[in-house]
Parts: C-alpha cells; structure tokens; sequence
C-alpha cells in the first residue's frame, strides 16, 4: 500500500494568537484507508482538516499528498463541509458539474452517472433549494466526487442532518468511498460516526492541539450497528478517548478555520 | 397572471366561469384605477380653480382636458418621439456609463475591506453632492452639451449602483466563496460563476434607484444647450406659453418614468434567486 497522506510535523498558530492551535502533526494516512479524526469542540481537528484541504497553510512543516506538497486547492482532493452551501442559482445538475467546469472540462454523462450513484437522477433540473437538507447533502457529495479526486475529506458534513438521514448517509458515503477506492479522511465529535465509517480513529486533545493516540476499528463494510462487535468497537474507542482526553471541556475555537477562510476569500 | 391559469382547470362544468377572473381583475386593478381616479379628479380640480380665478385664466392649459387632447397630437403626428427618443438615448448612456464604472467599484469595494474603508468617506462626500452641482464643470469638461448631459446623468446613477453592488458582495455567504475555492475556482471563475450570478438581483436593484434618479436629473440637465429631448420641450413650451403642451410633456416624462421601472422591476424579479414564498 502506498502513502496518499503525509503530515510533516504540522505547527499552527493562528495571528494575534500566542499559544499553537495545532502541535506537531505527525501522520500518515495509506491510499484508500478511511480515517476519522475525532476529538473536542476546538481541538484543531477542523483546522488540520482544512491544511489537508489546502484551504489553511500551517506555520509550520507541509501537508503532502502522494507527494506532491499540497499548497491551494485541487481537483485531487476535495472537501464536504457541514452546510451543503449549493449554488442556488444553477439547477442540481449544474452544481454537481461545478468542479468540472472549473477545470474546463464539462461532461454531462459524468454529471449524470454521479447523480444516479446518489440516487437522485430526477432532480437533474431541480433547483437545490426545492430539495430536502440530506438530498441537498447527496448533492454537495456528487460535487465533490465529480473531478475524481482520490482524496475525500468530511468536515462534520452530516452532523445538521437528522438521525435516520444521518446513518443512510454515513453508509452510504462509505460504501461509495470504498467502491471508489478513495482515501477518506473524516472530522467528527461523534463516536457512533468514526465506528461506523472508519478503518482508524485518531484522538486529538486540544491546547494545543495534538494527536494522542489512535484506534483500529476491526469490523468489516458494511457495517451493522446492531451487532456486539460494533458495540465493542465503541465502547473501547469511547474507554481510549476518555483516558487519553479525560472529561473536561474546552473552550470551543472551532470557527477558526471559517474566519480564516472567510479573511482569505475577502 | 398565476391565478388566471390557475383558474382555468377549476372550471368543471361545461362552459368558462368567468367569475374568478372577474373577481381576480377586480383585486388587481381596483386600486390602481382608483389611485389613478383621484390623481385625475385633484388634476380637475386644480384646472378648474384655476381657469375660474382672476388672473390665472390663461394657464387654463393645464388642465386635463386641454393637456390630452394636446397629447393626443402630439402622439399621432409622431412628434413626440422627437422628444422622447433624445432624452432616451441620454439616459441609455448615462446609465451605461454608471454600470460599467458602479458595478466593478462596488465588487471590489464590497470584497477588499481596505478599499471599502479608503473609499468611504470619499464617496459618501461625492454622493451628497447634488448631480446639478456639476453643472458648470460638466459645461467646461466636455466639447458638446450632450455629453455634459450624459456626463451629469452618470453622475447621478452611479451611487446607487455602487453601494447596491458592494452590499451585495457583502451579503455573500463566506462558505460559497470557500466551496468554490475547493472545487479549484481561479479569480476570473469566482467572479462570473458565483459573485455576478449572487448579486446579480443586488445590481438591478441598484440599476432600479438610478433610473429613477438619473430620470429626476435628466430634466433640469436639458434645461441646457440642447434643443431636443423631454427637459428641452417643457422649457420651449413654457416660452411660447403652450400650457398645454407642457402639461401633455409632464405626463409623458410621468408614463416613461413608470415603464423604466417596471423593467428594472422585471429584471430584478428575473434574476433573483431566492426561492419564491
């Protein structure tokens, strides 16, 4: 297996700010691998998610991936936020085709084939704002897939979803990452998400924040949430995260990284 | 016009009811038509005072009567349109001008904070200045009368266009600039596939409130040198005591004026992306 992902001893300290949001981020994440990045309100998980992106530099050491140095955006690697955020002056279809028109390259047969593997072929000329908040989250999914990146990041995207669209979509989501062999790397504060999608949990704590330890999930996709073998997963990767973060809350910092991309698009 | 069609399946049982339209026509013009009553009864009023008072009986032309028959001439022997289309082509290009310096400012002062700071107090000083007050640079400025007319109309039309373009960045939701950025965006793609279309509704709006002051402003500049155009034809009947003429010119400055409107209405509703209630 090679490396897609590798953080070189990532540091981040955000202006005005004097201690690290993020401190030394070592990692290395294998083509294909789905991975979960879980932790408190503020720890930084958002933050790293958006260095993978290329939508933050860190301050210090680099994000690679297949070794190129990842520093804006790109086709390769694509990013779901937690508001689908769809364009709602184009139809379904012209949003799904966004990223390749981007790339100057339109192809409404991939348009098309993207939107049937979401299951919403029909909608091709709604427009988004007539769909209901998990069709519009297919969408913003089918968008991401378009120019056929090989890396996938997740930021909470299903966290404002309700529970039974919410555990459709993680298996959903899944399913297709694996058929695609996408490498997934997911941000979440919700232990049920990470068993339910991940091959390995990694725990950060926060100030600063920092990885400290991390989990293989060992049940195979799909995944069955009634079984006890799920239900050992959680309880020993709720047991790893209470003794490696401990109980205590922190103060939430979350919002960083949509400030600083709010501040770099101005 | 939705609930003319949506009327039509309704009407089951053999033949046409005409009594939803009736009903619909009713509601939708009844205020209208009697708004415009009253205009025209207090215009009566007025018309009649006057031709009745010592003293004022030779502006009786300005009365309803007088004023459409002499609309009424002046529309079937076309020299109207003599009027009416230099004044057009004024405000076309006045307007024109106010787009294309309005909307690029307003973008890049709605997206740079510095530029919107640098420029605020600049351009609210330049907006409080009254479009007129140009005149007599806009006379020493520019080689023909038209062009200081075109020059003043611009003048005025800008201000709205700028502000309502840079409010419209403004209200941009901060995501939709960072999804676009994720999907490999480039500046030129950001600002025709997701800035215009966002605030293309914002735009019109603006376009809106200029029409109608540039069309305020318009008048009083034909005052000028010129010897055609809307502001010219009140003027020269003024001189030769043609009441009638004049008061007919006011109500044509008055039906243009509320067509342009209504286009910019249209435009707007066209372009706006927010979802229909």
């Amino acid at each position: 297996m090679t490396d897609s992902i590798r953080t070189d001893f990532i540091s981040h300290t955000f202006k005005g700010q004097r201690s690290p949001t993020l401190l030394d981020i070592d990692v290395t994440i294998r083509a294909g691998e789905q991975v979960a990045l879980i932790g408190r309100s503020g720890c930084g998980k958002s933050t790293l998610l958006h260095m993978l992106a290329g939508l933050l530099l860190p301050t210090e050491g680099c994000v690679r991936i297949h070794g190129r140095q990842v520093t804006r955006p790109s086709e390769k690697w694509n990013m779901m936020f937690q508001k689908p955020s769809l364009y709602p002056w184009m139809s379904v279809a012209d949003n799904v085709g966004l990223g390749l028109a981007f790339a100057g390259r339109k192809d409404p047969q991939r348009v098309a084939y993207l939107l049937e593997l979401v299951g919403l072929s029909e909608k091709a000329a709604a427009n988004p704002q007539s769909l209901s908040g998990g069709q519009q989250q297919r969408v913003a999914l089918a968008r991401s897939l378009a120019t056929s990146p090989e890396v996938l990041l997740l930021d909470e995207p299903f966290s404002a979803l309700d529970a039974f669209t919410r555990s459709s979509l993680q298996d959903e989501v899944s399913r297709i990452a694996r058929e695609q062999n996408l490498t997934m790397v997911m941000v979440t504060h919700d232990i049920d998400e990470a068993v339910a999608m991940a091959d390995r949990v990694l725990i950060m704590a926060a100030n600063p924040g920092r990885i400290v330890g991390e989990i293989q999930v060992e049940l195979t996709s799909p995944r069955q949430r009634a079984t006890p073998e799920f239900s050992r997963q959680r309880e020993a990767l709720m047991t790893s995260f209470e003794q490696l973060v401990g109980g205590e809350t922190t103060a939430a910092e979350e919002e960083e990284p949509e400030q600083a991309g709010k501040r770099k698009a101005a | 016009m939705d609930s003319v069609v949506n009327t039509a399946p309704a009407s089951g049982k053999g033949g046409i009811e005409w009594a939803p339209l009736t009903r619909f026509l009713m509601a939708r013009l009844a205020y209208p038509l009697a708004g415009i009553g009253v205009l025209l009864a207090l215009w009566w009023l007025g018309g009649w005072v006057i031709a009745n008072t010592p003293g004022t009986e030779s502006f009786a032309g300005f009365a309803p009567g007088p004023t459409f028959a002499r609309l009424g001439e002046l529309l079937s022997s076309g020299e109207v349109w003599i009027a009416v289309v230099p004044s057009l082509e004024r405000i076309g290009l006045g307007l024109l001008w106010a787009v294309l310096i309005g909307v690029p400012a307003g973008v890049a002062i709605g997206l740079f904070a510095a530029l919107r700071e640098v420029s605020h107090v600049p351009f609210q000083f330049l907006r409080m200045i009254s479009p007129l007050a140009w005149m007599p640079v806009a006379v020493l400025a520019f080689d023909t009368w038209d062009a200081a007319i075109v020059f003043l109309v611009a003048v005025a039309a800008v201000w709205p266009v700028l502000f309502s373009s840079a409010q419209g960045v403004r209200r941009i939701d901060p995501l939709w600039f960072k999804v676009a950025r994720n999907l490999g965006a480039d500046g030129l793609q950001m600002l025709r596939r997701i800035i215009f279309p966002a605030i293309a509704q914002d735009i019109f709006a603006g376009i809106r409130l200029a029409v109608g002051v540039a069309w305020i402003v318009l008048v009083p500049a034909e005052y000028l040198g010129v010897t055609s155009g809307l502001g010219y034809a009140i003027n020269d009947a003024r001189d030769t005591l043609e009441y009638d003429t004049l008061a007919a010119v006011v109500v044509v400055i008055g039906v243009i004026g509320f067509v342009l409107d209504g286009v910019c209405v249209t435009l707007i509703r066209r372009f706006s992306w927010h979802e229909e209630a």
